[in-house]
């Protein structure tokens, strides 16, 4: 403890911090990222170009960046949380005022020459912001049912923008990520029951409403609902993607076409097969084996996330560490299950494998941020932080 | 009051942990789930979706194969292939249609009710078959077409190969005509009916074409095409070759063809000659022609309309399918079923005062006035009517019936044109059951006659005279010679169970027709010693002739419209010593079988014996010369 205790007072030198960082994780998600060069590779027929190289770049700058937020205290990101999670929500209004339109919704807003997703940002700032809620909160008070309103609130806007985008695919990875993070911090079981009973209600809405004027959902979200529930309603239209993805992805077998010769992806029979539907390729290319390969590392990228989070120190830390992880997990499963004919087409990508600099600039950062909380993983909280006064119940 | 800070960690840590278990374990469970589908999909059902792969990316598309060749009993083409440029048009590779369509327009005219038919059959097509737009272009446009391939989304220029027949009118009725399969053609043909839909595949119509369709169309060969989502060709993975059809070789001489055809002339009718024991059809004239490659090509509506409605019926093969009384060439029969029969033997005697009465009828022979005594032979020779009423009224109908089908009267000749006719040898059974109505004993005597309810082809009339001929063998007709090179083997002749004596008797009597005074076609004989014809006239009357007009004199072919007038008729054989070919004329409203046809036969038979050159004497002084056919290549005027 005295070890420990030494740590946590006298600051450790960034020689130290970057020994003391989690370097099986790192390599990991270096192996996943080394994974998608190589599908960029192929689905542009063995070229570098367009996708395999700008990737790279990609990777590169946002590695360095990850690195250098997880040499950043994790007092500063507690501090910041607040400030992030509101420029995040600030963009998310701007992209519904002045975003650019894309693949039939509003996500991009452009900003010079980047061009930023701010429901992207929004994941990771909404579990930076919920874990800083948590940490600063009470214990005793983390039961009581008044408490779970202001983080309802703050899972419930961003999640109705990004609705509105539309695209419920990330919103449903927003309120399930949130939604987690309440689970950690230990509220009631009774709310989630609760929850769980509304969400059922919710459901049930949607699909009364469908065909009355005030339908909840679009006419296309239905559609992909309908056709999520069974494909062959339109083999040529609506279900054609998930079709053609089961196809390419079935005739993989048990190894594959071989890597560069997935006729079905070569033939452009799949669509978006460089961004959301990477995976197929992956499955046509390499089989079964290729596929539980890459779960397998995804999954050891969970496993070394999880662990790291049990053994941070602090609340605040445990619950960013183990959101990152919720997110990443989010991402993968609703991808493959996407692909696979599980879940409808709902546009999320496969996490450092699909094309996509904000999706990939956003995870990183993300582990950045639990890497942080793993490298100051035992330093002392002031009692009271600096952007604390948002919420009067106060710690200690 | 505080809990000590100890404590309150702990309990968030132990909260926090049992949780985070509890989410990693729904986690993993979602993984496995993962995983689990990943073995369904590809371990499972891989076997599926790989066969599905196969079938969305591997377009297997048929290859034409490439129709047999027809040629004459010499080798002279008669039905070809020659290159046809042509251009067709996938859907699924055109992003507009319309647009397509009007830029292929300036270069190849497409007036706006081709478009509009153009339109609906690329609609009805499915997207990836293709839709032929024009045919038969000119090198020049074909060219053009390709060199703006670029522009023109969709549109595949193709060399195929086009149906010609180079001897045009001289064969049309014989080697038919192809065209483009019907709907029905394509049902019919069960799994060949893919390969009947393919551009530029053509069906044979009629005549040979139709008949040997199976072997000429040849087998389809297959090409697996590895295509793109939008159906680009990416690279031919397999090319399995169709198998080409059978090249026949046909029994027809074409030079006799060509030959009969121009004796012919303007007038409307049939020759067939026949080998008498192999059944090869040396000639099967019917006229006038028509020339088949205008069916290929596409007829004019004003030269469709002309050859549709044509009083001759140039389109109708009357060669097979046109029905006659076979008047008195039938006498033969009649007189070989009253022998057989017992009836009446060669010295069975008939005195011929003109008529002969029966019940309340009278019955006229043609000769007003009678033949006076008559003999098998004279009455054969003569024609005499009254003769063969008497030996008809005592055969009856039945037997008469019985005997004429062993010639080939009223059965259909085997000969797989599809509109060879069976013509009709009534009896007392067919009467009532067509015209519910007894037989009475005066329709003998018209069939005794080869009148009445008679009715038989040119091509019934030359297997009847060619199994008298042969001795009494049941030769058949064929048209098919050679198969890819092979000589196709004649039927073995099964005897038809007439006694050979009584065909002898009925022969001297043909030959005496022809060669003795007296006989109704001494003006027509070969006088060359050892190819002699032997034969019989006929005169087969299209009206009736009223009591009234018997009274007046009957009126002369001459002063009737020309559709009212007799049909004239002869059947022959030659050389009359030693037979080997059979013929028969039959000159539609030509007047009498002894002026009009038995001339024509006589030149066939001449032009069969004495190929390049009839020498002197071959026919007797103040005889009408023999024709010579114009050597005109074949092509028009015919």
């Amino acid at each position: 403890m005295a070890s420990l205790h030494a740590h946590a007072t006298a600051a450790p030198t960034l020689p130290q911090k970057l020994l003391r960082l989690n370097w099986p994780l790192v390599v990991l998600i270096t192996l996943v990222a080394a994974i998608g060069f190589a599908m960029q590779y192929s689905v542009a027929e063995g070229n570098l170009d367009p996708w395999a190289r700008r990737q790279m770049i990609r990777f590169a700058v946002s590695f360095c960046g990850m690195l250098v937020v997880a040499m950043i205290d994790i007092r500063f990101w507690h501090g910041s949380a607040y400030l992030f999670y509101g420029v995040s929500l600030a963009l998310l209004v701007a992209v519904e005022v002045a975003g650019t339109v894309g693949m039939g919704a509003q996500r991009w807003i452009e900003i010079g020459p980047l061009r930023l997703q701010p429901s992207e940002l929004m994941k990771i700032a909404l579990v930076v912001a919920l874990a800083r809620y948590f940490h600063d909160l009470n214990p005793r008070n983390v039961r009581h049912v008044l408490t779970v309103l202001p983080p309802l609130l703050m899972i419930a806007v961003p999640a109705a923008l990004v609705v509105k985008q539309p695209d419920l695919g990330t919103a449903v990875l927003l309120a399930s990520g949130g939604i987690v993070i309440m689970f950690l911090a230990g509220v009631s079981l009774w709310f989630f029951a609760a929850l769980a009973a509304g969400m059922g209600g919710l459901v049930y809405a949607v699909f009364a409403s469908r065909g009355q004027d005030w339908a909840l959902l679009k006419p296309y979200q239905y559609n992909r609902i309908a056709v999520f529930l069974n494909p062959e309603l339109d083999p040529r239209g609506a279900g054609y993607h998930i079709t053609q993805s089961k196809i390419a992805f079935g005739s993989g077998g048990m190894t594959g076409e071989g890597y560069l010769k997935g006729p079905q992806s070569r033939l452009d029979f799949l669509p978006e097969k460089h961004t959301d539907f990477i995976f197929t390729v992956l499955g046509e290319e390499f089989g079964l084996v290729g596929c539980v390969f890459l779960l397998c590392v995804y999954v050891g990228v969970l496993l070394f996330g999880m662990l790291t989070a049990l053994r941070i120190r602090h609340l605040f830390g445990r619950l960013v560490a183990m959101g990152v992880c919720m997110t990443f997990f989010a991402y993968f499963a609703i991808n493959m299950a996407m692909v696979m004919g599980l879940a409808p087409v709902v546009g999320v990508p496969l996490p450092l494998v699909s094309y996509g600099g904000t999706s990939m600039l956003v995870i990183l950062f993300g582990f950045g941020l639990l890497l942080s909380a793993q490298v100051h993983g035992a330093v002392a909280f002031p009692r009271l932080s600096p952007f604390a006064l948002l919420w009067p119940i106060r710690r200690g | 009051m505080p809990l000590p800070p100890k404590s309150r960690t702990e309990h968030d840590r132990s909260v926090f942990s049992r949780r985070a278990l509890v989410l990693f374990g729904a986690q993993g469970a979602l993984a496995a789930g993962l995983g689990a589908r990943m073995y369904h999909l590809q371990i499972v059902e891989g076997a599926h979706y790989a066969a599905r792969a196969e079938r969305s990316r591997i377009r297997p598309s048929l290859l034409a194969p490439v129709r047999g060749h027809i040629v004459s009993r010499d080798g002279t083409p008669l039905a070809v292939n020659s290159h046809n440029y042509r251009v067709v048009l996938y859907r699924e590779d055109a992003d507009d249609v319309e647009r397509t369509l009007d830029r292929l327009a300036e270069i190849i005219p497409i007036p706006p009710l081709r478009r509009k038919a153009l339109l609906e059959e690329i609609g009805r097509t499915r997207a990836f078959l293709p839709v032929v737009l024009a045919e038969n272009l000119k090198w020049e446009q074909f060219a053009e077409v390709n060199a703006n391939a670029p522009a023109l989304a969709g549109i595949a220029p193709e060399l195929g190969f086009t149906r010609h027949y180079p001897e045009a009118g001289y064969t049309g009725h014989i080697v038919g005509y192809v065209a483009a399969a019907s709907e029905r053609d394509v049902a019919r043909a069960g799994d060949d009916g893919p390969v009947l839909k393919l551009p530029g595949m053509r069906i044979g119509k009629m005549g040979v074409e139709r008949v040997e369709e199976p072997a000429l169309r040849g087998k389809a060969g297959l090409s697996r095409i590895e295509k793109d989502v939008h159906g680009r060709p990416i690279r031919e993975l397999e090319r399995r070759e169709g198998t080409k059809g059978d090249d026949l070789r046909l029994t027809i001489d074409l030079d006799l063809q060509k030959y009969a055809m121009q004796r012919m002339g303007d007038e409307s009718g049939a020759v067939v000659v026949m080998d008498i024991y192999d059944g090869d059809i040396l000639a099967l004239a019917s006229t006038p022609g028509f020339d088949p490659n205008g069916f290929v090509l596409g007829w004019s509506t004003k030269d469709w309309v002309a050859l549709r409605d044509a009083e001759k019926r140039p389109l109708h093969n009357k060669a097979v399918s046109g029905l006659y009384p076979p008047g008195s060439t039938f006498k033969m029969v009649v007189a070989l079923a009253a022998m057989h029969l017992g009836i009446a033997g060669p010295g069975h005697s008939v005195f011929c005062n003109g008529h002969i009465e029966l019940g309340s009828h009278r019955f006229h022979c043609w000769k007003r006035g009678g033949h006076g005594m008559m003999d098998l032979h004279e009455g054969l020779k003569q024609s005499c009517d009254v003769y063969y009423y008497d030996i008809a009224k005592r055969i009856g109908i039945d037997r008469l019936a019985e005997v004429a089908r062993k010639f080939g009267i009223g059965v259909l000749p085997e000969i797989g044109f599809i509109d060879a006719k069976e013509g009709l040898m009534p009896d007392k059974a067919w009467k009532r059951a067509r015209r519910d109505e007894p037989w009475h004993p005066g329709e003998t005597l018209h069939a005794g006659i080869g009148q009445g309810y008679m009715l038989s082809s040119p091509l019934q009339l030359a297997v009847m005279t060619a199994r008298i001929a042969n001795g009494g063998y049941d030769v058949q007709p064929r048209l098919v010679r050679e198969r890819n090179g092979e000589r196709i083997k004649a039927r073995s002749l099964r005897g038809i169970g007439i006694d050979r004596a009584h065909i002898e008797a009925v022969k001297r009597g043909m030959y005496g027709v022809v060669n003795e005074r007296g006989g109704t076609a001494l003006r027509s004989r070969i006088a060359m010693a050892g190819h002699e014809m032997s034969g019989k006239t006929g005169t087969a009357q299209v009206r009736r002739i009223t009591m009234a007009e018997r009274t007046t004199g009957v009126l002369k072919n001459d002063e009737l419209p020309w559709n009212q007038r007799d049909h004239a008729l002869f059947v022959a054989y030659a050389p009359a010593d030693d037979p080997r070919y059979a013929v028969s004329v039959v000159v539609e409203h030509g007047g009498g079988g002894s002026s009009v046809a038995a001339p024509i036969a006589r030149d066939v038979m001449l032009k069969l014996q004495f190929p390049t050159e009839v020498p002197d004497g071959a026919i007797p002084n103040g005889a009408a010369p023999v024709f010579v056919a114009r050597d005109d290549d074949g092509s028009e005027d015919a």
